[in-house]
């Protein structure tokens, strides 16, 4: 029998829900864990298995000093890194920080901030190291990993789409929130992965997938703001958990 | 001569997010025990601040991907406390509906993926399969009906989309719901079995005395609200909890310690609520805990993982209660508008106590922001555990002793992720 590929799952800062994706699996673990050696994974297992690695799947940002030597040492290890989430892939919602005084921030939850060890920025992990693939999500979509885990060890490009919300939305057979009922939506500016979940609940998208390839916000913010969106509300909904990636 | 013995984990596995544990004895005695926190903090608190008064729900829901209702649940009861607003009864039935599908997939993780494999001897529960494929399956049956609940009800799993505060974007058809009922019937068989079998589990005999702290509510077993009492006399309302409790930073976490202000470290979560309120379980759960043989109290932690299978099958017969019982409300939300003010929310998330404290100006920007998450409340209680469990098993070598105090951590089901605002093992032997 071929060897089966290793695969690592490493944390940086982060929630835990893009890595409990890959729990949350649950008609698929076993048959995953049958192709390839769960190698490291923390969260699930207490035997690690030393590197190198054939694919490292990162969660979380980087905001500690450790932490950005630790995610050099995971890209030594590994063949191939693909950032899962929000935080890997843009710095996430703790990325706030960096539009704010860090010590600000340590003294307004913390009694002894010299206790605590932090940047002054949260920063995607392409930041600091080459990552193969960047898969989106404030959680990643599990279907989706379960494709990007198949294709990198199939040596083939994920078939991932990178067009709209809205694309997913009229393959939904949604009706258009916007346009029906004015409900102020992300949907034509966000990356798509989820499925048009929001638009499905009745509810405006709110970005948690990132910009899309090329997005036009410029087209989008003054119909936003016909829709009674004022400017503070607009900055609100751009800077939650893809900051970063929706600055410009 | 003085001879040291120093036992630690560098990196605690099976728990959610990044611990390690440290332990020290001394000439024979417990020196130092440390349940070292070095998640990164990520200022959740400071970066509510100037928000909006709807964006809490979705954004303290990101402080946790395991516990994420638990999170908006406690948001919502907190901001719509401010804003004077009561939900109706329609509205709180479902926030309990989805609470259950929260309660099911945690415990079913933390009892089959996180804790089983401590107590059968493997490292992780796909090792565990390769033995006991059954078990682990079943499990993952137990695990995706509580998810198929979450998402049916809230969109999807992980960080729910449909929850904002004043109740959902939009209800559920009762049919959605219905299509739902042969899978949570199901696995309300499985969570029958699954009492059995944790309950048959050999597991040390040690019952430390903790003050336990739940909340309470009349009529029912608690999740959504209530009064939180304790078997030290506890009788609050959330308004009344800062004058009770006390947050202290300490240096070997990133994780604040809650302490009751009188009286010190105290317990929250599965043991707790169940001793304080095992009476109100359904007449299922009851009579399962108690042929699994669990008293009205259990006080041994190392026997949470039965308590946990009793909550799963109580949840599991919570939701279909719900169920057959819904209508879908008139409205899938009431209106809450801002006024400035403060208020507070609390919820017993899986782990434990979520309180939460909001200070809102006439527009509804936060002023203020405070969350007290589950596992910075047990945090010195597990240290405690460790210290009473070490001392009584000094004789065990260093590596058996490592085992059993990294269960004595998972026992608590720590979230890490959520306290930091938190977890590494380390012993240490001179």
């Amino acid at each position: 029998m071929a060897r089966r590929p290793k695969l690592a799952v490493w944390k940086f800062a982060s929630c835990d829900g893009c890595q409990l994706s890959v729990l949350d699996c649950e008609d698929e673990l076993l048959a995953l864990a049958g192709e390839v050696d769960l190698a490291y994974f923390l969260e699930a297992s207490s035997a690690p298995v030393a590197g190198p690695y054939d694919l490292s799947l990162v969660e979380g940002s980087i905001t500690t000093p450790e932490d950005a030597e630790r995610i050099q040492r995971v890209r030594r290890q590994s063949r191939r890194v693909v950032t899962i989430g929000a935080c890997a892939t843009a710095g996430g919602i703790q990325a706030l920080r960096n539009f704010a005084d860090v010590e600000d921030f340590l003294a307004a939850v913390y009694a002894s901030p010299e206790y605590v060890s932090t940047l002054a920025t949260s920063t995607a992990i392409s930041e600091h190291i080459h990552v193969d693939y960047e898969l989106h999500g404030c959680p990643i979509d599990k279907l989706q990993l379960l494709e990007v885990i198949s294709a990198f060890l199939n040596e083939r490009r994920p078939a991932i789409a990178s067009h709209s919300v809205c694309v997913e939305c009229k393959r939904a057979g949604n009706v258009c929130v916007m346009v029906a009922h004015g409900t102020p939506c992300l949907g034509p500016v966000t990356h798509a992965g989820c499925g048009a979940l929001c638009p499905s609940y009745h509810r405006g998208c709110y970005g948690c997938f990132g910009p899309m390839e090329t997005p036009r916000p410029e087209a989008l913010n003054p119909w936003l703001a016909s829709l009674g969106m004022e400017e503070v509300d607009l900055v609100r909904v751009y800077r939650t958990f893809n900051a970063e990636a929706f600055r410009d | 001569m003085t001879e040291t013995r120093t036992i630690k984990t560098d990196l605690l596995a099976r728990v959610e997010g990044e611990g390690a544990m440290f332990l020290r004895i001394r000439d024979g005695r417990v020196d130092d025990v440390r349940l070292r926190i070095y998640e990164p903090p990520r200022f959740f608190e400071a970066f509510l601040r100037g928000r909006g008064y709807r964006e809490p729900v979705d954004i303290t829901a990101r402080i946790c991907g395991i516990c994420p209702i638990a999170y908006q649940m406690s948001a919502c009861a907190a901001i719509e406390d401010a804003c004077g607003v009561e939900v109706p009864a329609a509205i709180r039935d479902l926030r309990r509906l989805i609470y259950c599908g929260e309660w099911i997939e945690s415990h079913a993780l933390h009892v089959f993926m996180l804790h089983a494999p401590d107590i059968l001897g493997y490292d992780s529960a796909i090792e565990m399969a390769r033995d006991h494929r059954g078990v682990v399956e079943q499990g993952l049956q137990i695990k995706k009906a509580g998810n198929a609940l979450i998402r049916v009800i809230g969109g999807r799993e992980i960080h729910p989309v449909n929850v904002r505060v004043g109740g959902f974007y939009r209800a559920p058809r009762p049919r959605e719901l219905r299509a739902l009922v042969e899978e949570l019937e199901r696995a309300r068989e499985l969570a029958l079995e699954t009492v059995r079998l944790t309950g048959g589990f050999e597991v040390p005999d040690f019952e430390p005395e903790h003050e336990f702290v739940a909340l309470s509510m009349p009529d029912t077993y608690p999740l959504e609200g209530g009064r939180l009492i304790s078997t030290g006399g506890l009788d609050i309302a959330p308004g009344e909890y800062e004058q009770h409790f006390v947050e202290q930073h300490v240096p070997h976490s990133t994780a604040l310690h809650s302490q009751l202000r009188e009286r010190g470290a105290y317990l929250c979560g599965p043991l707790a609520r169940y001793a304080l309120n095992s009476e109100k379980l359904s007449p299922l759960a009851r009579e399962a805990a108690a042929d699994a043989g669990l008293g009205p109290v259990c006080r041994n932690p190392f026997r949470s993982i039965v308590v946990r299978s009793v909550e799963i099958l109580y949840a599991l017969d919570e939701a279909l209660r719900l169920i057959a019982a819904y209508e879908e409300p008139d409205a899938p939300h009431v209106d809450v508008p801002p006024r400035a003010g403060t208020g507070c929310g609390w919820t017993e998330a899986p782990r434990g106590l979520c309180w939460h404290r909001y200070e809102l100006d006439e527009d509804g920007t936060i002023l203020a922001a405070k969350i007290v998450p589950p596992t910075s409340q047990n945090q010195a209680s597990i240290e405690a555990d460790l210290r009473g469990f070490l001392a009584g098993n000094l004789e065990l070598e260093n590596d058996r002793l490592r085992h059993l105090c990294e269960q004595a951590i998972r026992n608590h089901d720590p979230c890490i992720s959520c306290a930091t605002h938190f977890l590494t093992l380390e012993v240490e032997r001179f």
